[in-house]
């Protein structure tokens, strides 16, 4: 059935639109309704961390002695290089642009659907079929990808990694990028041309713009990923010499195209979840965004400053600009810090509640800002060249991701009770969140002092010395307390299915997806409030304290 | 659309700045061709929106002080349900496992390929189903 789709006016109640559907499986095989797929997405990408968190604990477990045995080298090579892949390309970006933002961004701004929704199921079918190629390696003779997550040739080559599993891993990433390239495309057409009346560009949620941002980044990027692997396939089957010196190619080229995408990458998985981080800040504090336009700013800044600073990645190769890329690195955490500055912002002198969703925001601020401090050190070429592919740059990438791994779960906790009806439990949220923060922390503390003392990253075994051993054995501990923060998730999920109905607003919040019903309707809504200011919901309850302008502050009664 | 397209624009200035710098000083072709690309990539829908926005009256999202009943009427056509996506998902799967287990693997994976894309353009001429 086609619905050709009438917005509601205002003051309507239409009957809620009975939709006479496929049920179960077919319903999951044929549905186009974003919030369907975007749930699929969010169960898939969960799976995912799951299995990437497993192979951590693996490789934690491996390094808790010295000579350990418990895995052999080349078993030891896979895991690292599909945990970083899995959690990479398969958990944290289409968590973020795939799950949450395909629920979230259209209702948000008033929209019915994606703009394309037989494209975005398709997104969905292409990430799945690719997350499955890529982890098919675990089950093939030579075993999966073993190149690490960045594959630099020549270890990438037919020579030195040849077998099924480079190549399950190749083509997974062709999938999982395309899937991403037509979410972008899907993003952006729905921003620019779905939005209700009275919302402006400058009255869009924080939340919308950074996925707007990430899409156009998308765009810019992944394209120039999915070329690479193409040239990458032909040099290993097709005889082509790219990024082979014996034929006249370059294999430095090879680093160049990946970190063209894989700069602008790290930003794609960030922004969705600084947005996440901003919504929540703003309801628990009962206030508007702190300096919404300069939020609006330093996400365009990071955003287009990310496609100047790939070679970062590259300062040992000697054959790059350091001067250049230094400065435009450096300059990335000017937009960073205006961020970090104005969530800090909308907290002061908020009404503060700290709900789980609201701690998980605070533990995400703390944790970024040692990952975003750590990197300017290895901003510095001098400083990176000692630190090069030690452990101090894993526990620095860590802090990141892991910061973005709690703004996620933060995410799970607000906006779950709107795509399902129903409420998670408080006080198992909040043990989670401890155990998460501060496994987090032990984890990756003890992995910058290795880091600074030598020990190289991707080695299955390490010289016997106390303190190594010592410091290896903290972070394993930090890694396990982790692992217990997500068995702990899951028994929420068990403890609460179903039991605490939500209602359409349960954190009297103020963006426009909490004006609808918990779970929307399809289509999203019955009525639309006016839109006056980048908060509805809140003008819409709470008309004595209607919208101020951007920034300024609530006079409390 | 105005604010649309001044972002793309913007973005394609940036990179236009950064890549002529960049290429300039470090005269390195990859980068150099990649960031020219991405200027290009800001500056044709931009140009594009900044034709348009020029020569429409501003739409009921672009308005501050539009009410709802403004943008009240036909939003577009959605499709309910469908299943060629998943079909053309599926082509694409075993087109890709051909690239490892053997081209026979092409057979299965473009015939779904070719039967999805008649089956959706057929769909959407139609009006749908299910
Ligand atoms: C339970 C939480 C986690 C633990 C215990 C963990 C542990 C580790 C360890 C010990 C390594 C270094 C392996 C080595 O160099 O020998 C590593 C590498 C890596 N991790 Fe994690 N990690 C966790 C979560 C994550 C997350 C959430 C992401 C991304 C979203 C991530 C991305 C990566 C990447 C990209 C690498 C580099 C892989 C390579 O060297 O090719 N990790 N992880
Ligand atoms: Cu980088």
């Amino acid at each position: 059935m086609t619905d050709l789709l009438e917005r509601p006016a205002a003051a309507e109640h239409p009957e809620p639109a009975e939709q006479h559907g496929p049920t179960g499986l077919l319903k999951w095989l044929t549905t186009t309704d974003h919030k369907v797929i975007g749930l699929s997405y969010t169960i898939t990408s969960v799976m995912m961390l799951v299995i990437g968190g497993a192979l951590a604990e693996l490789i934690r477990a491996q390094l808790t002695s010295p000579n350990n045995t418990l895995v052999s080298f080349a078993q030891y090579n896979e895991l690292f290089t599909m945990h970083g892949s899995v959690m990479i390309y398969l958990f944290a970006g289409p968590f973020a642009f795939g799950g949450l933002a395909n629920i979230i961004v259209p209702i948000q701004i008033g929209a019915p659907d994606m703009a394309f929704p037989r494209l975005n199921a398709l997104s969905y079918w292409l990430y799945l079929t690719g997350s499955i190629t890529m982890l098919l390696g675990f089950f093939t003779a030579g075993g999966a990808a073993n190149f690490g997550w960045v594959a630099y040739a020549p270890l990438s080559n037919s020579l030195n990694t040849p077998g099924a599993g480079a190549d399950l891993w190749i083509g997974g990433l062709l999938l999982t990028g395309f899937s991403a390239i037509f979410t972008g495309v899907n993003l952006v057409a729905t921003i620019f041309y779905l939005r209700a009346p009275g919302m402006t560009m400058f009255r869009m949620p924080i939340f919308t713009w950074n996925l707007l941002v990430t899409a156009i980044l998308i765009l810019l990027a992944f394209p120039v990923l999915t070329a690479g692997l193409i040239m990458l396939y032909a040099d290993r089957h097709f005889g082509t010499h790219i990024f082979s010196v014996a034929g006249g190619g370059v294999p430095v080229l090879w680093q160049h195209i990946f970190w063209f995408w894989g700069h602008p990458e790290v930003y794609i998985l960030a922004l969705p979840f600084f947005g996440m981080a901003t919504e929540i800040f703003a309801t628990f504090s009962k206030k508007p965004v702190f300096g919404y336009k300069g939020m609006v700013f330093a996400t365009i800044t990071i955003a287009a400053l990310s496609l100047g600073v790939w070679a970062h990645h590259m300062f040992t190769t000697g054959v790059v600009l350091l001067p250049f890329f230094s400065i435009m690195s450096l300059l990335i955490a000017v937009p960073t810090g205006i961020k970090i500055f104005n969530w800090i912002g909308t907290m002061w002198r908020g009404q503060l509640w700290f709900s789980t969703a609201m701690l998980m925001a605070i533990g995400f601020l703390v944790t970024f800002l040692i990952g975003g401090l750590t990197g300017i050190y290895l901003a510095s070429p001098p400083l990176d060249f000692f630190t090069h592919d030690t452990y101090f740059v894993v526990a620095h990438f860590h802090s990141v991701v892991m910061a973005l791994v709690l703004a996620g779960m933060g995410g799970l906790y607000y906006w779950g009770p709107k795509v399902t009806g129903y409420m998670l439990n408080e006080r198992i949220g909040k043990a989670q969140f401890w155990f998460l923060f501060i496994g987090t922390q032990v984890f990756t503390l003890p992995m910058y002092a290795l880091g600074l003392d030598g020990m190289p990253r991707r080695m299955a075994v390490y010289p016997h010395d106390p303190q190594w051993k010592a410091l290896n054995d903290v972070a394993s501990l930090g890694a396990l307390l982790i692992g217990l923060s997500t068995v702990l998730f899951v028994v929420n999920l068990v403890v609460s299915w179903k039991k605490y109905p939500a209602g359409d607003n349960p954190w009297d919040a103020q963006t426009l997806e909490w004006f609808t019903t918990s779970p929307p309707p399809h289509h999203n809504f019955y009525r639309l409030p006016a839109i006056r200011s980048e908060r509805p919901t809140w003008d819409y309850n709470h008309p004595e304290h209607r919208a101020l302008g951007h920034g300024t502050r609530e006079e409390s009664h | 659309m105005r604010v649309e397209a001044k972002l793309l624009l913007g973005l394609g200035l940036f990179f236009g700045l950064m890549c002529a710098v960049y290429w300039n000083w470090s005269l390195e072709n990859a980068g150099g061709v990649m960031m020219f690309a991405a200027m290009l990539l800001g500056f044709l829908p931009g140009g594009y929106y900044y034709f348009w926005s020029r020569r429409m009256r501003a739409r009921p999202e672009d308005d501050p002080n539009a009410t709802a009943a403004q943008g009240a009427g036909v939003v577009g056509t959605f499709p309910g349900t469908s299943i060629w996506p998943f079909t053309l998902g599926m082509g694409a799967f075993f087109t890709v496992l051909a690239l490892v287990f053997g081209i026979w693997l092409l057979i299965p994976g473009l015939g779904l390929v070719g039967w999805a894309a008649i089956g959706g353009v057929s769909e959407s001429r139609r009006g749908g189903r299910v």
